[in-house]
């Protein structure tokens, strides 16, 4: 029944709107009875080119007042963070540039040189000169970038084996992450979702014979110690995920199938970065709107909500499935004794199985 | 062999004069303008109407999470119980908004009435090389619609996968319900949608090499038509291998291949594929997935190029260096796939060359956004309606396009990969832009098609608050997209984390709502002029091309009499030796008359 209603109603706006439409479009009847452009619409439309160029500035920026805070370009907690954090300001300011100089030629010749009867436009038709300059500026600036980018990209994605790395697989599901350290030896023991024993309670597969296996540590809430490398092996057990950590400038796809690969060193830790001005405002920010959410909801009888305290997250950033809105795991990065304590209180494999 | 054509033209047209029914006139139509009218109505006007009004709904999901709204209950039914919209519908509204826009519309709602309509008009050709194959390609169209929408009506609910239907969440029913038979409808549907395609741009291909009339080279045709026939190619190269994704797909799902899929272990039991990859599906699938966004884009580009220099009143800037530019933007897009990929866990340094291949697509790009700009230095602009959506894709164009910049950038695109950023950007540089083509094209062509006027007034409102809007809606979510915040969320609400963005999707909705409601403005607009607009002039904007010199009055074989012949290129407007500040490419040059461009 309300869906009938709802029909009726949207069929009444829209009749309404036809309807206003319409008697605008009569109004004007008297006043031009030619639908081509003539000197009057040039010219108002000659200075709304104009606004709408000021337009476009303003929302920048109001955007950059308003939502300025928001990009994480700044503040990263990783080694490789800052670098790629550089390279992304250096881009946008040079995005920026050309964005408001070519948008301020194209509105203000739009304005400029809006037609008038009688005057007749510049026969113009090629020059090889002007070409060559904007295929050659945009090479120079492309190259520069092309080179900055790869040199960061390859720092990145290079891995060093030398450094002794803390090996940690990230093990995705629908729709929820686990992680597994290679325990003492710092070796996984080898997994394939064809080992998975749920009977035994060997959820990710590991092989129960391999005795690098029997020290390897399953958990559901991601600990790193701070200033060590850490490698990050990738495996899914049913569809695409994506392992996605912002404040690390770290994402990798996980595969069914496969095993993919990526490497940072965390640079802070949790209680560093709560301690950090962008996200003590941040932090601020979000429990305000939280605070007034919480009135409107206390008004309506429900619960009101948790206040908000920073923590590192990894994201599943690839779309998988129902839930794949609420597929995160908390990360925790702290010194490298609290993570060492941390994780002697951790089950091996060997004792969790089940008989 | 224009004599041939001629001849056999004027017999069969008084012949079959009196014999066309309203069912070969009107349905099952060979007539190229006929057919073009036929794309516009089911491919812009009713698919566009449905993917907006898809998009309104996601709209309103992300700014309002989980409340209820009694327009999801009255148009998602079951799957909105109580009005409040189920994650799962979510997905697929996600997934079918993207396909009909990018497909549906864009692809072959914009070729297809502008390349069917044009090419042989703007050619001095009497039809399509053609007009069964045409009548063909446009009907299997009509059916992947009709099989698309009939998804939305199976138990389980359309394609939920994301327009890129990545496997296995594509493949495997039990991942997620609209992966039962509401993907095998997707599938089936662009099999069909791939066929109709081939064989429109096999069509445009021949037309294009073939039935241009006398003087007609290939350097004297208007940039539209190396537009359409680029674009065809493209289609040509890289539509065969979306099929052959599909087809593998569909071997996967319902013949227990292996293609895209291994060692899965889901709903407490191991499948027994082995040895697949959805990385090849990924490869698959942006070998066709990126030249589609310019099979989308230049269309629209192309068009932009007509109008801007026919209100300009000015030659297209640089005419040799737009025909180079699409064709290095045509070659650079099939190498430059990759850039979907760079943390798909393909080696690193394919990321690498992909980068650099990515990166210099921006270079032709930038020679076409110059070229526009400095079309309309010192010109005489008339303010019509399409000359206003030309700007404005060339706007959208610039803005969406730089920030191609940082997504091409693989170390960059690591932290905004598949994060509202990237919404922005695509939105921007081919579903704004692309629109704003669609727009100027029925705009500047709708006296052609329907010997009507369009309402001016009208048009300037429609654009002037879309325009505002597009910029209202997709520039603030550059920057929520920085934030780290991912698409195809259904709620943010369980991450406190993004509670700092809730107020900017709010604003960013109502801007598409308006958006969404000025859009009807266009559709009185059109509905009413085809019946009530004010009767066309022969060549209403004054401009040079061929179509204008056919009569309004349309008619089996364009031209009552001879076609005419082409004896100069397209763009003479405002030559110094002329009286009129155009002439028309079937006059033929004064004595000592110099062909300026060379």
């Amino acid at each position: 029944m309300t869906a009938l209603l709802t029909i009726i109603i949207v069929l009444f706006v829209a009749v309404a709107l036809w309807q206003m439409v319409k008697i605008f479009d009569l109004a004007q009847v008297g006043s031009s009875n030619t639908q081509i452009a003539d000197d009057k619409d040039n010219k108002i439309n000659g200075y709304l080119m104009i606004g709408f160029l000021i337009f476009i500035y303003a929302i920048t920026i109001v955007s950059f007042i308003y939502l300025g805070d928001l990009p994480l370009v700044s503040n990263s907690a990783s080694e490789h963070g800052p670098g790629l954090d550089s390279l992304m300001v250096i881009s946008m300011i040079v995005i920026f540039i050309v964005q408001i100089v070519t948008q301020f030629l194209l509105h203000y010749f739009a304005f400029k040189y809006r037609g008038e009867k009688g005057k007749k436009a510049l026969f113009y038709a090629d020059n090889n000169k002007l070409e060559a300059i904007w295929t050659g500026i945009p090479v120079v600036v492309l190259a520069g970038l092309i080179m900055y980018g790869l040199f960061t990209w390859n720092d990145i994605m290079t891995i060093d084996t030398e450094d002794d790395p803390l090996v940690i697989e990230l093990y995705a599901q629908q729709f929820n992450w686990k992680a597994r350290y290679g325990g003492e030896d710092n070796v996984l023991g080898k997994a394939n979702v064809r080992l998975i024993d749920i009977d035994r309670a060997n959820i990710l597969g590991v092989a129960e014979d391999d005795p690098n296996a029997q020290d390897d540590v399953i958990v559901t809430e991601l600990h790193l110690p701070k200033g060590r490398p850490i490698l990050f092996k990738m495996r899914s057990q049913d569809v695409l995920h994506s392992a996605y950590m912002p404040h690390f400038r770290a994402q990798m796809n996980c595969v069914p199938g496969m095993v993919t690969q990526f490497s940072f060193t965390p640079t802070m830790t949790t209680d560093e970065m709560r301690q950090t001005e962008e996200i003590k405002e941040k932090v601020q920010n979000i429990n305000k709107i939280r605070a007034e959410k919480s009135k409107e909801l206390a008004a309506s009888g429900e619960q009101p909500l948790d206040p908000y305290e920073f923590d590192y997250l990894l994201l599943c950033n690839k779309i998988c499935g129902k839930s794949h809105y609420n597929m995160q795991m908390k990360i925790v990065v702290e010194t490298e004794e609290e993570f060492n304590a941390w994780m002697a209180e951790q089950q091996k494999f060997a004792n969790s199985l089940l008989n | 062999m224009s004599a041939a054509i001629d001849t056999h033209v004027h017999d069969d047209h008084e012949v079959h004069h009196h014999k066309e029914t309203f069912i070969t006139k009107y349905i099952f139509s060979q007539d190229h303008k006929m057919i073009a009218k036929q794309y516009l109505i089911t491919g812009v006007i009713i698919m566009g109407i449905i993917g907006i009004f898809m998009s309104l709904m996601i709209r309103m999901q992300i700014a309002w999470p989980e409340k209820s709204n009694v327009i999801f209950e009255t148009f998602l039914g079951k799957w909105a119980p109580e009005g409040v919209m189920d994650a799962d519908i979510y997905l697929a509204l996600v997934t079918i908004h993207g396909t009909l826009m990018v497909f549906f519309v864009l692809t072959a709602g914009l070729s297809g009435t502008f390349s069917n309509l044009l090419i042989p008009l703007q050619l001095g050709a009497r039809d399509m090389a053609s007009g069964f194959l045409n009548m063909i390609s446009y009907w299997l169209f009509f059916i992947s619609c009709v099989v698309m929408i009939a998804s939305f009506f199976v138990e389980f609910g359309p394609a939920a996968a994301g327009w890129t239907i990545y496997p296995p969440l594509s493949a495997l029913p039990m991942a997620q319900p609209g992966s039962g038979s509401g993907m095998t409808l997707w599938l089936v549907s662009m099999a069909i949608f791939i066929a109709s395609s081939l064989l429109g741009s096999l069509n445009y291909i021949v037309t294009v090499l073939n039935l241009r009339t006398k003087g007609m080279s290939m350097t004297r045709m208007p940039l539209t038509i190396w537009a359409f026939f680029i674009t065809a190619v493209i289609g040509v190269i890289s539509f065969p291998v979306l099929l052959s994704a599909a087809l593998l797909l569909i071997m996967d799902r319902s013949f227990g291949t292996s293609f895209f899929l291994s060692d899965i272990f889901i709903q407490g039991e191991v499948l027994h594929y082995q040895g697949g990859s959805p990385v090849l599906f990924e490869h698959l699938f942006w070998f066709l997935g990126h030249p589609e966004v310019y099979i989308v884009l230049l269309p629209a580009l192309g068009i932009t190029s007509e109008i801007i220099a026919t209100n300009s009143r000015k030659p297209i800037f640089g005419y040799r260096a737009m025909i180079l530019s699409i064709l290095a933007i045509a070659f650079l897009s099939t190498i430059v796939w990759g850039h979907h990929m760079f943390i798909s866990g393909m080696n690193p340094f394919l990321g690498s060359v992909f980068t650099f291949t990515t990166l210099l697509i921006a270079i032709p790009s930038a020679v076409k956004a110059f070229n526009y700009i400095t079309t309309l230095w010192k010109g005489n602009l008339q303010m019509n309606p399409a000359m206003l959506f030309s700007i404005g894709l060339v706007s959208t164009f610039i803005t969406g396009g730089l920030t191609g910049i940082i997504l091409g950038d693989s170390a960059l695109d690591i932290n905004v990969h598949d994060t509202y950023f990237v919404v922005a950007h695509f939105h921007l540089v081919m579903g704004i832009s692309a629109l704003y083509g669609v727009f100027a094209g029925i705009y500047h062509w709708f006296p052609k098609m329907f010997g009507r006027m369009m309402n001016k007034n009208l048009g300037y409102l429609h654009f002037w608050v879309t325009a505002i809007c597009a910029y209202g809606v997709f520039f603030p979510m550059h920057f929520i997209g920085m934030a780290g915040l991912p698409r195809r969320y259904y709620t943010n609400s369980n991450f406190p984390l993004f509670d700092d963005t809730t107020n900017t999707q709010v604003v960013i909705t109502m801007f598409a709502l308006v958006a969404g409601a000025v859009q009807l403005v266009f559709l009185y607009n059109f509905i009413s002029s085809i019946f009530y607009g004010k009767k066309a002039e022969q060549n209403p904007w004054r401009s040079n091309t061929l179509e204008w010199t056919a009569p309004v009055e349309h008619m089996h074989g364009n031209w009552p009499g001879a076609i005419p012949h082409v004896y100069r290129w397209p763009y003479d407007y405002s030559k110094p030796g002329h009286d009129e500040d155009f002439v028309p490419q079937n006059v033929p040059m004064k004595d000592g008359e110099e062909e300026l461009h060379h």
